[in-house]
């Protein structure tokens, strides 16, 4: 076929245009955080006396800090990694928010309690059930954003990936947060690390499969 | 571009020509180097140029549309690169973009995509054909298949959507 003759068919269908990618990823995100939130309150529902704790826990209200703190510079990333032309290098720094506020939370702890306690914060209550529910709750989030990402024109496919499990795991993270009884950054700093790191390496290789094009 | 979005087709059709004509330099400078066969850009040409149409709605339209291109047209040279095992390192600088492309390359067959249009139904290439080569509007495709106009439309959407896809599987 020609060229000049394949662009008479591309622009007999000019009409065609898709909404624009940040718009789809917007909405992705969103189905599958509601999705997520369904089987959620479906089937864990969250702590009893929620609301005090929100005002009256400093380390319950600082396990939203941490997990928005991953969630919201990962959207941020994956808008931009949608887009061909996006340059990710001036970006990364964003990644590094997550880890950050981490690191804080448990010098915090480390200080505010004595070294005697510092074991049985970290075990928690129930460390292997946060280790299943966080992947858990992270599957739909995951499915739209390689969907939404699919429909972008990434030019980093392994990065767009990575970050947008990362992503998953964030909204996975700040969903089960509202659930789970052990609030000691040592506790999320052990076993909800292990969930965000995992559903990462998932993502990213999604993406190296899923997002060329 | 903004035109072409807002579903222009003469704005779209004009844009289409003289970016296949900056494309085509531009392949050529990039493949001259690493001894990639001169006949063999134009198919990489058309890669491309699917490839700024499926993937429009990528542009943001408060960015300069230069480097959106110069992304799409490197990722699509890399990907060729690849496929001939060669190391993919590519070059693509828009701002060189003077038009040195003849034109008349854009008279000359890229084999691949006719190879590819094997792969559609029989209707479908049909129209695609009706539309490209014979030059005809999707309203007369549309009364001669005894079809709506829509309908040709959208037939012609989802070829363009196969060529491209069929086009990435090849390079599998």
């Amino acid at each position: 076929m020609r060229t000049e003759d394949l662009i008479k068919a591309i622009s007999a269908d000019a009409k065609s245009v898709e909404p624009p990618i940040a718009q789809t990823l917007a909405i992705a995100v969103g189905v599958g955080t509601l999705i997520s939130a369904l089987v959620f309150f479906g089937m864990f529902g969250v702590r009893d006396h929620f609301m005090d704790l929100m005002t009256s826990s400093v380390r319950f209200v600082f396990k939203f800090v941490l997990t928005l703190s991953i969630a919201i510079p990962a959207f941020v990333l994956a808008r931009g990694l949608a887009r061909p032309d996006f340059n990710p290098g001036k970006r990364l720094w964003l990644l590094a928010l997550g880890p950050a506020v981490m690191l804080a939370g448990i010098l915090f702890e480390l200080m505010a309690l004595p070294a005697e306690a510092w074991r049985s914060k970290m075990m928690g209550h129930n460390a292997i059930f946060c280790l299943i529910v966080i992947p858990l709750l992270s599957l739909t989030p995951l499915a739209a954003i390689i969907y939404a990402l699919r429909k972008g024109a990434t030019t980093h496919p392994v990065l767009a990936g990575a970050v947008g499990g990362l992503l998953s795991a964030g909204i996975a993270a700040t969903l089960y947060a509202a659930h789970c009884p052990d609030d000691s950054p040592l506790f999320l700093a052990a076993w909800y690390t292990i969930g965000v790191v995992v559903m990462t390496g998932v993502g990213a290789l999604l993406g190296s499969r899923m997002l060329r094009w | 571009m903004r035109a072409a979005i807002a579903g222009n087709e003469s704005a779209y059709h004009k844009l289409l020509s003289e970016l296949s004509q900056v494309l085509r330099g531009v392949v050529r400078r990039g493949f001259a180097g690493v001894g990639v066969p001169r006949d063999d850009t134009e198919d990489v040409v058309q890669d491309v140029l699917l490839a700024i149409h499926l993937k429009r709605h990528t542009w943001d339209r408060s960015m300069p549309l230069g480097p959106w291109i110069s992304a799409i047209a490197r990722n699509k040279m890399i990907d060729d690169l690849r496929r001939r095992g060669r190391r993919p390192e590519v070059a693509v600088d828009l701002s060189e973009f003077e038009i040195e492309g003849d034109d008349q390359q854009a008279s000359i067959d890229a084999r691949d995509l006719d190879r590819v249009l094997g792969s559609l139904s029989d209707k479908n290439r049909d129209i695609v054909r009706s539309i490209s080569i014979d030059g005809h509007s999707a309203r007369e495709v549309a009364e001669r298949l005894g079809m709506s106009e829509v309908a040709v439309r959208v037939a012609l959407h989802r070829s363009l959507k196969a060529l491209a896809e069929t086009y990435q599987e090849k390079k599998l």
